[in-house]
């Protein structure tokens, strides 16, 4: 490997790094202040490094790598994602656990699997960083083992991450098994040359499609998330909605564009079923929930059933949507789990709808920030969830999407409502004046710069948009 | 730059007062009162001004402010003036102050957030009136929405949540249909004119497809008849206009309702003229029907907020047949209609208001025999109940003369069958009048007549609902430039007509 090789891959290596000196420093002398500080400078020297690329993107690591500007974005995003939710943890984490280091650990190597997985174009690569990602997030899911539902949420993640692990393997080994190929490019290169698509090609497609499916939590692929945010610490739950789902959408984004998915009618039809059933699915469930974990686990589904539609909507217009609708998505999505996070007291998660009664009143700032990240998980102007909706809406039709389209409006309206349900819980008049313990500064910064952001992206979205439109013709 | 700041200062004077909320629990009402009369005194003065300039000039745009806000999907903060725009924003901060005097005793719990809220809804009002940029239109009927929610559900009465879902959900349903026809706007008018734009000025006349621009045009109209409402989709505002408290319900049925009104005048109608004139029977249709519906649940009603919830139903029907009557006489009526309604609705509701802070119902059947009690109010009651019904000499009566006059043009039996309506109103509005202050009282009240400060909020109402009604003119005159080319042109079909076939 050469020195520019190493350059580029520089966030990636400071860490993997990070990850471990942050395991001789528990050796040391176990300091939960210290960890955590550790830990942001790794994410804060991670995002730097991104600043230093000294070479012309794209660059490509053959066979297993490409660094292009696709991937830094995603790379910053990811590290923002992850910065977030340390920021998140420190409060969280300290009122809890007796040995609160390890998970800094678990969270830097978690990160070193998404990251690996938004630069890889390898079927290798692509397996190293999802068992990275996925291994270390079996330790995070039950880190809080005293907890009654995390050994459950821990067991059912690691069977059923195995599980799918396993489909994607075998799909894997059938497509490399007829191709002869493992590089992205190369797959979508022979499938080119042959003209049509075999059927054991198809088939590795399909159990490829497991494999992503259970990680994106698309329906059929969904049953684990509701009980995997319910049962996993709040800032766990965050990462995992945010880094881990969008790692994995990169990832599918690129093999998608390698392979010139869009050119397949029948990948097509599977996408768009599964985008209408958990759009549905997804809201109707969340309609019943009386736990607010659980529901934005529904609505999770829900969203990625949103995204999806702008997916199918094509190379230019479409991946944009992907790209903004995520980046809206994530910093809502940290946003509110982040107030769940505070709310929580030593005892028990802030969870239950009734916990959030009269919130306003008794903590007005919260209270605010939390109805902006609701308001702009439905989609509601002056927030970053409007325009990217507005973008998904408008790539579908442009593609002519009248179907989804019309499905997307009435699941909008149904999310509406479970959405305006929480504000308006929180907007009752108080039962009881219960005096709010002290906020914790982290937390309550880190919350306040996404809100601000949101807002910001919603009220002048177009240098985002600008950015991620040069990224994405850079890509061709 | 004026269009500008008119929403700005809105949205700033919003923010004020509720920071100001800290320091004193009264400050809010003093900064929105002076927001919103100095924005009234802006609007006004643009009014006064138009007269001898503005009547001799061809130009239909008085004002425009243009700034690029998105260029990637060419959307721009564009906005302009035009008659219409400015009676409806004198509407708007006229109503806009009279809420915050209606609220001044009601309103006693978080002054601020009320305050933020009743300033920003009118912010959002402002910017539709305004725009002409389909995004920026979509941006603001949306932005309308969640601090009225807030209005209905944190200071509404008993069944105030349920309401305000339901205001939400209708009108959130009907503007993401909007949505996707404003995007199917934008991409035809893209591939037949390979610009793509949100502009107003630029979607006109886009070429387009009968059958697309038929369906495109369905999907404003939803919008729009939900707000407005037209009768199948009316089942919102009953609940919305009676759990609301009196400035939400003024807000709500003065210039909410209009910015539905205003749409299909604005759009609809210019945007899509081929499927307006298809569709344009069937919708006159709803309207008549409406008004008819509307009417006969008035007059059933046993609640006072409910009641006259149900006569705004009526009164928006006469907009739906005036609008798709396609003549100029019936367009003047239309927008009189709006201010009208406006003003006299907006009464009633600050009648039932007072009547409910002074007997804690808004039971019609608890009510009665208040005349000796409250003379003062029942004067007042009776100007605008007339107003409602009609009566010759007051605003609602030139409105649905000139509205009736235009459609008979177009559309006779329609007409015929909507001026029934005018019956129906008469004895819903008496009704009131005998429900609520004569017959026998059941208790012997001794209550306050009209204090100061709602003698101050009923004058104005008064002087200019008379105003209106006496010399309507300056209304007519700010309108006419605006009036579509078209409509003069169609009105005249009626001449083809031969009586005595030559021989």
């Amino acid at each position: 490997m050469s020195t520019s090789d190493l350059l580029s891959l520089l966030p990636l290596l400071i860490l993997s790094g990070s990850a471990v000196i942050a395991m001789l420093l528990v050796a040391i002398r176990r300091n939960h202040r210290v960890m955590h500080a550790f830990a942001v400078l790794a994410f804060l020297a991670g995002l730097l490094a991104l600043f230093v690329q000294p070479y012309t993107v794209p660059y490509i690591i053959a066979p297993l790598f490409v660094v292009d500007a696709f991937a830094l974005f995603n790379t910053g995003l990811i590290l923002v994602a992850g910065l977030s939710v340390l920021f998140l943890s420190y409060n969280y984490f300290e009122q809890r656990e007796e040995r609160k280091e390890e998970y800094y650990i678990l969270l830097l190597l978690a990160t070193v699997g998404g990251l690996v997985l938004v630069i890889s174009q390898h079927f290798i690569s692509l397996f190293l960083g999802l068992e990275t990602m996925s291994i270390s997030l079996y330790g995070l899911i039950a880190y809080l083992r005293a907890r009654e539902r995390s050994d459950e949420a821990g067991f059912k993640y690691l069977l059923l991450a195995a599980l799918s692990s396993a489909f994607l393997l075998f799909g894997m080994a059938l497509v490399y098994a007829y191709t002869g190929r493992m590089d992205f490019p190369g797959v979508g290169a022979f499938l080119k040359s042959v003209g049509s698509v075999p059927v054991s090609v198809v088939a590795g497609f399909g159990l490829m499609l497991i494999g992503v499916g259970f990680k994106l939590g698309i329906v059929p692929f969904h049953m684990w998330t509701p009980d995997i945010y319910e049962g996993s610490p709040l800032p766990v739950a965050a990462y995992i909605a945010t880094v881990s789902k969008g790692s994995m959408l990169i990832l599918l984004m690129r093999f998608y564009r390698d392979i010139d998915g869009y050119e397949y009618t029948i990948l097509w039809w599977v996408f768009a079923i599964i985008a209408m059933a958990s759009m549905f699915v997804g809201n109707w469930l969340a309609l019943l929930q009386q736990n607010v974990k659980r529901l934005l686990a529904y609505s999770s589904i829900a969203h990625m059933g949103y995204i999806l539609i702008a997916f199918l909507a094509g190379l230019h217009a479409g991946q944009e949507a992907v790209i903004f609708y995520l980046v809206a998505y994530v910093i809502t999505s940290i946003g509110a789990f982040g107030v769940l996070a505070i709310l929580s007291d030593r005892v028990r998660d802030a969870e239950m709808i009734d916990d959030f009664e009269g919130l306003f009143w008794r903590n007005p700032w919260l209270a605010t920030i939390f109805t902006a990240m609701l308001l702009s998980l439905a989609g509601i102007p002056l927030t970053a969830g409007f325009i990217g909706k507005f973008y998904i809406v408008a790539a579908g039709v442009d593609a002519g999407l009248w179907l989804l389209l019309v499905l997307l409006v009435i699941n909008s309206v149904i999310g509406l409502y479970y959405y305006i349900r929480i504000i308006a819980v929180m907007f009752q008049p108080a039962k009881e004046e219960q005096p709010m313990g002290r906020m914790p500064f982290f937390g309550i910064f880190a919350l306040t710069a996404l809100m601000l952001l949101l807002i910001w992206l919603g009220v002048y979205p177009s240098g985002l948009i600008s950015v991620i439109r040069e990224m994405m013709l850079t890509m061709g | 730059m004026i269009l500008f700041l008119f929403i700005l200062i809105l949205v700033a004077g919003a923010f004020l007062a509720w920071l100001s909320a800290v320091v004193n629990k009264e400050l809010p009402r003093w900064i929105a009162l002076l927001v919103l009369l100095f924005e009234l005194t802006i609007a006004a003065g643009i009014w006064w001004q138009l007269d001898e300039a503005h009547r001799w000039s061809s130009s239909q745009w008085l004002y425009t402010f243009q700034q690029p806000w998105m260029p990637r999907f060419g959307i721009s903060f564009s906005l302009a003036m035009d008659g219409l725009s400015l009676l409806m924003l004198v509407l708007t901060f006229f109503l806009g102050t009279l809420s915050v005097l209606v609220s001044w005793n009601e309103i006693k719990e978080k002054t601020g957030f009320f305050h933020f809220n009743l300033l920003f809804v009118l912010a959002g009002i402002t910017g539709v009136f305004l725009t002409m940029d389909l995004f920026l239109f979509y941006f603001f009927w949306e932005v309308m929405l969640i601090p009225m929610y807030f209005l209905i559900g944190i200071w509404g009465h008993g069944n105030r949540v349920y309401a305000a879902f339901k205001f939400f959900i209708f009108t959130q349903a009907g503007g993401l249909l909007m949505l996707l026809s404003i995007l199917g706007l934008y991409f035809v008018h893209a591939h037949n004119a390979g610009a793509y734009t949100f502009s107003y000025f630029d979607l006109l006349n886009t070429p387009m497809a009968v059958e697309t621009g038929r369906w495109l045009m369905l999907g404003f109209l939803v919008a729009f008849i939900v707000k407005l409402p037209a009768v199948p989709f009316h089942t919102w505002l009953p609940d919305a206009h009676t759990e609301a408290p009196t400035a939400g319900s003024v807000v709500l049925a003065g210039l909410l309702l209009k910015t539905g009104a205003y749409g299909i005048l604005r759009f609809v109608i210019p945007l899509f003229p081929e499927a307006s004139h298809y569709f344009a029977p069937g919708v006159m249709l709803i309207g008549a029907i409406g008004i008819l519906y509307g009417g006969k649940l008035a007059y059933a009603q046993t609640d006072f907020k409910r009641l006259v919830a149900y006569t705004s139903v009526s009164h928006m029907g006469f907009v739906l047949l005036g609008a798709f009557a396609f003549n100029a006489l019936a367009y003047q009526g239309v927008v009189m209609q709006m201010i009208t309604h406006g003003i006299s609705t907006g009464a009633l509701f600050m009648i039932a208001g007072s009547l409910y802070e002074r007997l804690h119902t808004r039971e019609l059947g608890k009510m009665g025999g208040l005349w000796p009690a409250l003379p003062g109010m029942g004067v007042v009651t009776m100007i605008f109940v007339m107003a409602s019904l009609g009566l010759p000499g007051l605003g609602n009566f030139v409105a649905e003369f000139l509205i009736l006059a235009g459609s008979w043009q177009a559309q006779p039996w329609i007409t015929a069958l909507a001026t029934v309506g005018l019956v129906i109103a008469t004895i819903y509005s008496l009704r009131i009048m005998q429900k609520v202050f004569f017959g026998t009282s059941m208790r012997e009240y001794k209550l306050p007549d009209l204090s100061i400060r709602e003698g101050l909020m009923l004058i104005p109402l008064i002087a200019a609902i008379i105003w209106l009604g006496l010399y309507p003119q300056p209304v007519i005159d700010a309108v006419k430039p605006g009036i579509p080319l078209s409509f003069q042109t169609t009105t005249h079909h009626q001449q083809d007509v031969v009586i005595h076939p030559p021989k």
